[in-house]
């Protein structure tokens, strides 16, 4: 049972599904952001993800492309992501970090993973790393006792399904629709398929990220999914200027439609 | 050493290579690796290839001995692997047109692709006319305006160009976003990946695309009296110098040498000599060497040519350079100009700047060994696009143009 796993089940006998929320540490500064997530934890998110950004996010939309170049511009470091993630654990939720796969690397596998560990980290989603790629990751990963968070998509096959649900602990994130991160219109019949392969790959919790924007949709996907991530909405609202109010406003939003559902 | 080092079928050479990719495109490339392995053993594909090289490319390519120039190179007998003379004006035409057939196979009708300079984004749109392929290139602004003549090049063969403004506006970014389409796209498009670099399977993949250099240039060698001493070729992604290099790698008397864009000078830190100045780490879907920084953020390069400025190297390289099999020079900006200014005034042939990179490693190592010595340089592509470039370099253009 980890920390996530945990928050999971008391989100369940509570009869809702948690809210996710994800915002790149750095942007529009350290300090800002790092205020921003705690605003996530007052306004209803469950679980924080911490991005480090990276120089070349080959799986992110113009929104958060651009708060990741801002936030390098202005000398953040994958340091700043620990800071961020006590920040989010003393907040009362529980932080994961999603990272690209070179910084991990860089630090070193095993040091990545007892540093989150330390920080009160509870778990690592890896865009560009399936599980197949990264044994070393694995490994480092189980031995800190810190979750593996892998990626599974539309175009998924059944025997890649399989290995990637038995890899994943903490949770599965289902990106429902082919494509970078960033708002969507409709999400479609897909997120429902790609949440009920997951299942019958053996998945105890499945979590749809990607595209998420509205209350409306949160409360759609939290009627079949076990959790709903947001990361580009809250980016949007929280901006340039670090507009903290307008971020709570669509975090409140994003938490009530998830607490709507069913 | 024992067995062969050619071809070798990835997806890891040593412990460089792999697939650092996001699972929406592991489906897609697994689909192109079982295509590519079906499709090198099919008669009907190889044949086609064949025909293609012999009467769109122009294959064999010549090899052109070049007495005025190697008198600059302390008297070394070189000559020039005429990659130039290829339909399109590069070694790019030879993958582009594998990819394509592959594409056909695929039942895919889009392609995209990347471009630097330019000339693999030409190929592509040339070879996208030719099948029946919609085609959309992706170009950093900055190689936009510095390789302006081949955006207009694209258009003309039918091809969208996205300018891509993000990041340093060049080769990684155009990279950056063409695999973001294919992960939006990637059920009706194939991504026809321009270097030796990337998730497998195209590292080995483009390898062997461009095996057909070295496979001709060892056999007109042999013809010529006998193997080089060296084969020397310029590394950016490193496709033209992998294929230069592949059916010479068990000939352990033949050196075997990269010649990576060193800007105004690796100790500068504006470059883009990665082997000489990176160290190991996952880009754009492998495990290479790149240039970065201690947290592992991508560090800008600089050349001046916009084909080879790129901050990481493909991953077979990075193997061949670990086991001591090839050695990667760096060559700097003004090196690789003048050797550009002696090529074409000494033989009347235009080098593409990339090139010309290869040409200036070939008078370091000319002088190096002295007459006797017999050096097989690639030219890997013509000059044409970088005339306005070089004119500017060597201070050509009419007074007073610059501001018409």
């Amino acid at each position: 049972m980890s920390a996530l796993t945990e928050r999971f089940d008391d989100c369940r006998a509570e009869g809702r599904v948690p809210l996710v929320g994800y915002l790149p540490v750095g942007y529009p500064d350290v300090e800002t952001s790092i205020a921003a997530m705690r605003v996530l934890v007052e306004a209803g998110c469950d679980i924080v993800e911490v991005g480090p950004p990276y120089s070349d996010p080959v799986l992110d939309g113009p929104v958060i492309q651009h708060a990741a170049a801002v936030a390098l511009e202005r000398g953040v470091t994958v340091d700043d992501a620990f800071a961020a993630v006590a920040a989010v654990a003393e907040a009362g939720a529980v932080p994961v970090v999603m990272s690209y796969a070179n910084l991990m690397l860089q630090r070193g596998w095993d040091r990545f993973a007892a540093d989150l560990k330390a920080a009160g980290g509870a778990g690592v989603i890896t865009p560009d790393l399936t599980p197949d790629a990264a044994p070393a990751w694995v490994e480092a990963a189980r031995a800190a006792e810190v979750d593996t968070i892998f990626l599974v998509a539309p175009s998924t096959t059944r025997e890649r399904m399989q290995l990637t649900c038995d890899a994943s602990t903490g949770f599965v994130y289902a990106t429902p629709l082919m494509g970078v991160t960033g708002e969507r219109a409709a999400l479609g019949d897909a997120a429902q398929r790609v949440v009920s392969e997951a299942r019958a790959a053996g998945a105890e919790r499945v979590c749809i990220g990607v595209g998420v924007s509205t209350g409306e949709q949160a409360s759609e996907i939290a009627g079949f999914a076990d959790g709903v991530i947001v990361g580009t909405a809250f980016v949007r609202a929280l901006g340039d200027e670090g507009d903290l109010e307008r971020l709570r406003a669509k975090v409140t939003e994003l938490a009530e439609g998830v607490r709507a559902a069913r | 050493m024992t067995g062969s080092l050619q071809e070798a079928p990835g997806p890891f050479f040593g412990e460089f290579g792999g697939r650092f990719v996001p699972e929406a495109l592991m489906a897609a490339l697994d689909e192109l690796t079982d295509a590519y392995d079906k499709a090198r053993i099919d008669p009907a594909f190889t044949g086609e290839l064949e025909r293609l090289a012999r009467d769109y490319t122009g294959r064999p390519s010549i090899v052109t001995e070049v007495p005025r120039f190697a008198a600059h190179c302390g008297g070394a007998r070189v000559l020039l692997k005429r990659e130039d003379l290829n339909h399109t004006g590069s070694h790019k035409i030879n993958n582009v047109l594998g990819q394509a057939l592959l594409t056909k196979r695929l039942g895919k009708t889009r392609v995209i692709a990347e471009t630097g300079a330019g000339q693999h984004g030409v190929a592509t749109a040339t070879a996208a006319a030719l099948m029946d392929l919609e085609c959309v290139i992706y170009m950093g602004e900055e190689d936009t305006e510095r390789q302006s003549l081949n955006v207009a090049r694209m258009r003309l063969l039918g091809a969208e160009v996205i300018p891509v403004a993000t990041g340093t506006r060049t080769l990684r970014d155009a990279i950056n976003e063409a695999f973001r389409d294919w992960v939006t796209h990637v059920e009706t498009t194939n991504y026809v990946f321009g270097t030796a670099a990337g998730p497998h399977p195209f590292p080995a993949m483009v390898r062997d695309f461009q095996r057909v250099i070295s496979v001709e240039s060892r056999a007109q060698m042999l013809e010529l009296g006998g193997l080089p001493d060296a084969v020397l070729a310029c590394v950016g992604g490193g496709s033209n110098a992998i294929g230069s290099f592949d059916a010479f790698l068990d000939d352990a008397d033949v050196r075997l040498i990269g010649c990576e864009a060193a800007g105004d000078g690796v100790e500068t830190g504006r470059h883009a000599a990665t082997l000489t100045g990176g160290r190991p780490g996952i880009l754009h879907g492998s495990m290479s060497y790149i240039l970065q920084d201690a947290d592992g953020q991508t560090q800008p390069s600089h050349s001046i040519s916009a084909g080879l400025d790129y901050p990481g190297v493909g991953p077979e390289h990075t193997w061949l350079s670990s086991i001591g099999r090839a050695e990667y020079w760096p060559v700097t900006d003004a090196d690789a100009m003048e050797a550009f200014r002696l090529l074409t005034r000494t033989e009347g042939i235009l080098p593409a700047i990339e090139s010309a990179h290869a040409l200036a490693g070939a008078i370091r190592l000319g002088r190096e060994l002295g007459p006797g010595a017999t050096l097989l340089v690639t030219l890997s592509g013509r000059g044409d696009k970088d005339v306005e470039q070089a004119a500017r370099w060597f201070d050509m253009l009419p007074e007073g143009e610059g501001d018409a």
